[in-house]
């Protein structure tokens, strides 16, 4: 249980998806001029982590890994599909953001015209294959460690939108210099955000 | 897709191939319409391996490949792609030429290919990627995509390798692992200059894209924004 919450934790505030390795940028950046879109973009990263990490995990484990076929026949303990990783992550990626947004279209509708616009979005967004990416790179014991570890990195991403966001809005008030206006003030806001989140570094969880 | 075929039409007629317009294409995406200092593309990966020259080198020239063939195979299979599956269509294009970068990298630049780590993965979701994908291979002629690849591709790697430039020489006093700034005067050696790991960072990233932007921006002032 310890451990879970470390992972969890780490996931949210040392290894923070935006400050640490700018992953999800891109929507980050484009997403994040009002708190309310940016609320609902970050819900949606946090639904699509929790659930294509845990997938592709099993992918990983069972059918790419090195030796991973076993449970198919003996003599597949030899055979090395990770080459194919980056395709399959993608493919599963790809595909469960349509049946996600499928499945909510159905059966919560509220939800879906809350987060309709956004889970197409989601396909492209580095911080969902980055999410699956280090988990393959991390290697995680089991698979609750990297279901935790795919809803710590959404909620890490949700925190760090809904921040800039609620900057982003108050510093149109500011006089900031004319050639900084709008992307380049973001990028220092985001910069100082990040040394901030620096701090967090020292813990050894 | 009717907007597709009406262009195709339009652009039957011939030009040379590096005309005015085309070469364009090439030198927009370097100042005008850069993909990061612009168009707010592609940022994820442009900061994270910018710590040294070397890597950066590497990834633009990466980006390179896979942005200028990738946008010759989307537009070569323009008016066959669906609308409805594009996006997935487009994703099967960029993870296969990303598989081969990186099988690539991983034979012949090895230390590099750790230092990027996910990071080659993740050009895949390179929103500068599927970006042009979508504004401009699925509607031009495969010549014109190829330059447009290239071009931002160019613009892209510029900017990662002036970031790079300055993040090393800064932080680590050197360029391509070379020293420049020389060992004598570092403190540890009697001197009197210290190197600045604050720039070695990540934050320090954003913070120098920033000034990049400052820059740009104050000798073109069209691209200021209102807000």
């Amino acid at each position: 249980m310890q451990d879970l919450i470390n992972i969890f934790v780490k996931a949210i505030f040392v290894e923070n998806m935006i400050f640490a390795y700018f992953l999800g940028m891109c929507s980050y950046l484009a997403v994040s001029k009002t708190v309310k879109t940016g609320v609902g973009l970050g819900i949606a990263v946090i639904f699509v982590l929790g659930i294509t990490v845990p997938i592709n995990y099993l992918l990983e484990n069972y059918v790419l890994k090195e030796g991973a076929l076993t449970w198919l026949d003996e003599s597949f303990a030899t055979v090395d599909l990770s080459f194919l990783s980056f395709i399959m992550f993608i493919a599963v990626i790809a595909s469960m953001v349509q049946l996600v947004e499928m499945t909510v279209e159905k059966f919560a509708p509220a939800l879906y015209n809350a987060l309709g616009i956004f889970l197409p979005l989601i396909a492209v967004n580095c911080a969902i294959l980055g999410g699956s990416l280090f988990m393959q790179e991390r290697a995680y014991s089991n698979i609750s460690e990297a279901t935790v570890f795919g809803l710590g990195s959404g909620v890490g991403w949700f925190l760090a939108i809904v921040a800039i966001a609620a900057i982003r809005e108050k510093i149109r008030y500011s006089n900031v210099p004319a050639p900084l206006r709008g992307l380049g003030i973001t990028f220092v806001i985001t910069g100082l955000m990040g040394l901030g989140f620096m701090a967090f570094m020292g813990i050894k969880l | 897709m009717s907007e597709v075929v009406e262009k195709n039409v339009v652009e039957t007629k011939r030009e040379p191939l590096f005309s005015k317009k085309n070469r364009k294409l090439i030198t927009d995406p370097l100042n005008d319409n850069n993909p990061i200092t612009v168009q707010v593309l592609g940022i994820c990966s442009a900061l994270a391996i910018t710590v040294k020259l070397k890597p950066a080198v590497v990834m633009a020239l990466s980006v390179l490949f896979v942005l200028g063939v990738g946008n010759v195979v989307i537009s070569l299979l323009r008016n066959f792609i669906p609308n409805r599956i594009r996006i997935i269509v487009q994703l099967v294009v960029v993870a296969s030429l990303v598989i081969l970068v990186d099988q690539v990298l991983k034979a012949y630049v090895y230390d590099v290919s750790k230092q990027l780590s996910v990071f080659v993965g993740l050009i895949i979701t390179n929103c500068i990627i599927m970006g042009r994908f979508e504004a401009f291979a699925l509607g031009n002629t495969p010549w014109k995509s190829f330059l447009d690849g290239v071009g931002n591709a160019f613009g892209y790697g510029i900017i990662l390798i002036i970031v790079a430039f300055f993040r090393e020489l800064l932080g680590n006093g050197t360029l391509f692992d070379f020293h420049v700034i020389p060992e004598s005067w570092m403190i540890s050696n009697g001197g009197f200059y210290a190197n600045n790991g604050l720039m070695l960072l990540p934050p320090m990233a954003l913070i120098v894209v920033a000034i990049i932007i400052w820059v740009q921006r104050s000798r073109n002032t069209k691209l200021i924004e209102n807000n």
